[in-house]
């Protein structure tokens, strides 16, 4: 049976009451055997993957959707990230791109009835030499054009906003400026997955975990299904959202795609007093810092220097990421590191996604999502989801569609994306 | 930390290298379609699997080599044939070295 609309409210006084009665909460999403025919599927269920079946449900009435996941929501990029939303990119495609995603972000907990923790508390680029500061005044004005609010500040405003940061003029590589994004955050990335699944199955979309493709069938250019490692699916429509995967799942279709995928590590340490209430990122340190409401702090890195499928940490990430960390914030020796972890980049040439139509008709894609993808999720799946219902590409994705790379029209996102995801 | 095997120094540190590509074949330049170039340039087979690819020993030999990785264990092995140097050394690897691993992309 179909439930339809909004799912179960949480509120305040439902919180009470089932603590009161200690009645169970019903499973935010279904369980449902696998159909012979849907009218659009969606492989991988991360963030992107869910918020296309939610938009194209929600958006465009399109409801018998199956989102198709070879492990469980969340499991992939989605999951392992390390949850920063920013708009200010280098492109004014990228930056309207981004925009719109951390306007969706705003309002998603409404939307969704589900507390995101979207925590708008400000985005610091470091620039370390005469050749950033100049990308970033660069960004700055990019981004001032597009109406995002984005600044340069000077090493003083930089002590003021992060107070355990050597902004000493001695350091081996002293601080010039930053690029100040105020709106930047960060959000609860597990929340947004959990959300958006919840928020698609009440309005009839069909998650299915432990789901793998193993192959998708073509005739005469036309996609006509997939087959699962549950039974073989028919659909007009197939969306690839596997990101670090994205190549295995295009192959199967035929389709070759440039991208390469890389391992990104990242780490926490022990919880401490909240000290921290901005991001700051450094690209020539290679690393960014933020802190969670729970006081661990959150590490990042750029990827590892060579393609893998391999999730495993490293010992060499670890140590190089300390002694970065420690040149920023020499205060933080002692800070133990609880836990690090890897996920796939799925990354491109230039820095930015790859979405919508493939020489296959009906196989669309939603790829390329590299470091930066999990702030994309909203804005990408709205997109993805006009795309299905309406058959046209829409205008805020169209610089980023694959043949780009045959007209030579790629976006440059290097800049803004290689170390700040 | 995994090892690659250097045909000119041996078994050597990942760390004394850098990752330079997938083994491809650079097609004519004279008579290769736009299509065909810019699939040189940027498709990439990104298999998960044994892959032929070329790498820079950067902090050893100075030069350009192949090597075949399993790119979801990182195990690596010597390949037979050693690339041909001219061409790697402009950025993109070995001719015709995709043979080894041709099956393991389906
Ligand atoms: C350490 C780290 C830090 C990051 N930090 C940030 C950040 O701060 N900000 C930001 O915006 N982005 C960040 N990213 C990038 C971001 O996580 C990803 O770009 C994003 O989550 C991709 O989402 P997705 O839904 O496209 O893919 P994923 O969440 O990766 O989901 C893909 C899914 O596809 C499934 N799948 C694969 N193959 C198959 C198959 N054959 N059949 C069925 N299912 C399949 C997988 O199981 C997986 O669940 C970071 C990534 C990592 C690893
Ligand atoms: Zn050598």
């Amino acid at each position: 049976m179909k439930r339809r609309g909004r799912p179960t409210t949480y509120s305040a006084g439902g919180l009470v009451s089932r603590g009161l009665t200690h009645r169970e909460w019903p499973p935010a999403w279904r369980r449902h055997d696998l159909q012979a025919t849907y009218d659009v599927v969606v492989i991988g269920a991360g963030v992107h993957g869910l918020a296309t079946a939610y938009y194209l449900a929600a958006n465009h009435g399109i409801r018998k959707v199956a989102v198709v996941d070879k492990g469980y929501v969340g499991g992939g990029g989605s999951g392992r990230n390390t949850a920063i939303v920013r708009s200010n990119y280098l492109t004014p495609e990228g930056v309207r791109f981004y925009d719109r995603s951390v306007k969706l972000y705003e309002r998603l907990a409404a939307d969704l009835n589900f507390n995101v923790m979207f925590s708008q508390r400000g985005h610091l680029t470091l620039a370390h030499n005469d050749g950033s500061l100049r990308t970033m005044r660069w960004r700055a004005e990019v981004n001032k054009l597009e109406g995002v609010d984005s600044q340069v500040i000077s090493p003083d405003e930089i002590a003021e906003l992060v107070p355990f940061m050597d902004v000493s003029a001695d350091t081996r590589y002293p601080i010039l400026g930053a690029l100040y994004h105020p709106p930047g955050g960060t959000i609860r990335h597990d929340a947004v997955n959990w959300g958006y699944a919840r928020a698609a199955d009440a309005l009839g979309v069909e998650i299915h975990q432990n789901t793998e493709v193993v192959g998708i069938d073509v005739e005469d250019g036309r996609v006509q299904g997939v087959r699962t490692t549950r039974g073989h699916v028919s659909a007009p429509v197939v969306v690839n959202c596997t990101a670090g995967w994205a190549s295995l799942v295009s192959e199967l279709a035929g389709v070759r795609l440039p991208i390469s995928t890389h391992p990104l590590q990242a780490a926490v340490t022990e919880p401490v007093k909240v000290f921290l209430d901005t991001v700051v990122v450094s690209g020539t340190l290679h690393v960014y810092v933020s802190q969670t409401d729970r006081g661990e702090l959150v590490f990042g890195a750029s990827t590892d220097p060579y393609p893998s499928y391999s999730m495993r940490g490293s010992l060499e990430f670890t140590e190089e990421l300390a002694g970065h960390v420690l040149e920023l914030m020499p205060s933080i020796a002692k800070l133990r590191v609880l836990r690090q972890w890897a996920g796939l980049c799925d990354m491109t040439p230039d820095f930015s996604p790859i979405m919508g139509v493939t020489p296959v008709a009906g196989f669309l894609l939603d790829v390329g999502w590299g470091t930066y993808g999990f702030k994309a999720g909203p804005v990408a799946g709205e997109a993805m989801a006009e795309l299905v219902a309406t058959g046209r590409t829409p205008e805020i994705i169209a610089a980023f569609d694959l043949a780009r790379f045959q007209d030579g029209r790629l976006v440059g996102e290097k800049g803004a994306a290689a170390v700040g995801h | 930390m995994f090892r690659i095997p250097c045909p000119h120094c041996g078994l050597r540190n990942v760390s004394e290298f850098r990752h330079v590509g997938e083994a491809r074949t650079r097609p004519d330049p004279h008579t290769a379609t736009p299509e065909q170039w810019r699939a040189y340039l940027y498709e990439q087979r990104n298999v998960a699997g044994w892959s032929v690819e070329s790498w820079y020993h950067g902090s050893g030999c100075r030069q350009y080599i192949g090597v075949e990785r399993h790119t979801v264990t990182n195990e690596t092995r010597p390949i037979a044939r050693a690339p041909e140097s001219g061409h790697a050394a402009a950025g993109s690897a070995s001719p015709d070295a995709g043979a080894p691993d041709a099956d393991s992309a389906s």
